[in-house]
């Protein structure tokens, strides 16, 4: 397929070949990630009903099933109001901001041992990287709407996501120090072999930081204080209507795919058999399939969450961030330092 | 003692893990939903909907103009004009209702000395322009007649209760 393809565009000229192929790719990867974020709303909705004991969204189509579909037609006609007194070119840049990063994390994603857009050596920092870029848009867009709510979250937002990137850096050194590799792809490979390798057993409790801040991180309930419905009205996107608010919830939901996704790379064995036996098999075997069950897994917890949790309050979650989360990590890497290099059980991190 | 406990349950997750479990087992359960327009609720022959203006058996409309209902209304909804017949019995000129004031408290149901105004069980009714929720006394006369059945059958119904 990719042949085909290539040959087809050997009529252009060469500069414009490179760009096709550039823009494929981005196509390729951005095309089914916004029909999952599509579908990720309609999910937690139903699922969020579900254990409301409702039935959520089952008019539009069968079962509802074109729900998504509708809102996404719904917001793209509506007119986008700019406030009087914002700063208009900040204003139409910050969800931009916001959803450029979110995306461009997703370049370094492997999805197989094969398949990945950028099979790059610090992956790894690179998306955290990414991922710490896109607190600039709600930043911006708090500032730019020039409303006090927008602005209160807006600072929530900012001293949040410092908060739980740091725990969440830290839980990810542990894999790190476990997989010896910043590659994203290696530290798949390093857990081969099974259910039994996978780094969520050895790395247990970092796993559970490092997923919590990954809540944290995405602003999901139930630390989503910079939305705060019930305080702040809709927080940073108080102001924003139409395509502007779509971005920021495209936004939202890739970022909380991405986590889950993460989540499953390099606790879950991303996509690798759980069943190491079966590894060369074609549907039980490892393939893109295992990596796409593990991160719906995750997502399933988001959403789980949301349904069960009421907010933190403020205060709290700062408390959790840095003095339960940041310690707890910071004394597992040493621990974990000590026992690899200076004990015999340091085969237990391998 | 208990302080060491709390910190033990609240590093392992109990207590969120005991709400997660409850909304797991939810998710379960036999929703409860009911899917509006194929399925209602039941309905009580008090319900206070559409009003209507009745008749007598013999056809005579059974308003006498009183103005009870025009006085204990708390929304100001209804609005009555009088005249004498050629007859000589007293009879309304003018009765309408604005649904868009009306609060459906049934006040002027229990005013009315001759059960003449009364609410019925529609609530399924819209208007499309401005004005369409203004019902006047032939629209609320028509509305009698078509509901005379259920209206009768529905203070039958009420009438040991008062």
């Amino acid at each position: 397929m990719p042949e085909v393809i290539l040959s087809l565009l050997e009529i252009f000229p060469d500069w414009l070949q490179v760009l096709l192929v550039a823009l494929i790719k981005v196509v390729v990867i951005v095309a089914p990630l916004m029909l999952a974020v599509a579908y990720l709303t309609f999910a937690e909705r139903k699922l969020i009903g579900y254990m409301q004991i409702r039935v959520g969204p089952n008019r539009v189509g069968p079962r509802g099933w074109l729900q998504p579909i509708a809102d996404a037609l719904k917001l793209l006609c509506k007119e986008i109001v700019i406030p009087a007194k914002s700063n208009k070119y900040l204003f139409i840049l910050a969800p931009i901001l916001a959803i450029a990063p979110s995306l461009a994390a997703w370049s370094v994603i492997p999805f197989t041992d094969t398949l990945v857009l950028s099979d790059i050596n610090a992956g790894l920092l690179f998306i955290l990287a990414m991922t710490s870029i896109g607190v600039y848009g709600i930043i911006i867009a708090g500032w730019a709407s020039n409303s006090k709510y927008a602005f209160l979250s807006a600072m929530r937002a900012s001293a949040q996501i410092v908060s739980y990137e740091l725990a969440m850096g830290f839980a990810l050194v542990t894999v790190l120090m476990a997989a010896g590799s910043l590659n994203l792809r290696e530290i798949v490979l390093a857990q081969s072999g099974g259910i039994t390798d996978w780094y969520m057993w050895p790395l247990f409790p970092m796993f559970i930081v490092y997923f919590i801040s990954g809540v944290a991180e995405t602003n999901r309930a139930p630390f989503d204080v910079a939305e705060g419905e019930s305080e702040i009205v809709a927080g940073f996107h108080v102001e924003y209507s139409g395509m502007t608010f779509a971005v920021f919830f495209l936004a939202e939901y890739a970022n909380m795919i991405l986590i889950a996704m993460l989540t499953a790379l390099m606790f879950l064995g991303g996509w690798m058999s759980p069943i190491g036996a079966f590894a060369d098999t074609p549907i039980l075997g490892d393939g893109i399939h295992w990596l796409l069950l593990k991160t719906s897994f995750v997502l399933f917890f988001f959403l789980w969450f949301r349904a069960t949790f009421p907010r933190y309050r403020y205060d709290q979650i700062m408390r959790l961030g840095w003095k339960v989360f940041i310690p707890l990590t910071i004394i597992w890497i040493v621990v974990m330092g000590v026992a690899m290099f200076l004990t015999p059980w340091g085969h237990l991190f391998h | 003692m208990n302080k060491a406990i709390d910190i033990i349950k609240s590093l392992f997750l109990i207590e969120l893990l005991k709400g997660m479990s409850v909304t797991g087992r939810h998710m379960f359960k036999k929703k409860i939903t009911v899917q509006y327009p194929e399925e209602k609720t039941p309905m009580s022959y008090r319900f206070r909907g559409l009003h209507a203006l009745r008749r007598y058996p013999n056809g005579e409309e059974r308003c006498i103009a009183c103005k009870l209902c025009e006085a204990v209304c708390p929304a100001l909804a209804i609005t009555i004009d009088s005249e004498v017949r050629e007859d000589g019995s007293r009879r309304t000129s003018r009765y309408d209702i604005d649904l868009t004031k009306c609060i459906f408290c049934g006040f002027c149901e229990e005013a009315c000395p001759v059960d003449a105004i009364v609410e019925t069980r529609v609530f399924e009714y819209h208007g499309e322009d401005k004005g369409d929720l203004y019902y006047t006394k032939d629209m609320l006369l028509a509305n009698g007649d078509r509901m005379e059945e259920s209206i009768a059958r529905d203070r039958k119904l009420d009438a040991p209760y008062r």
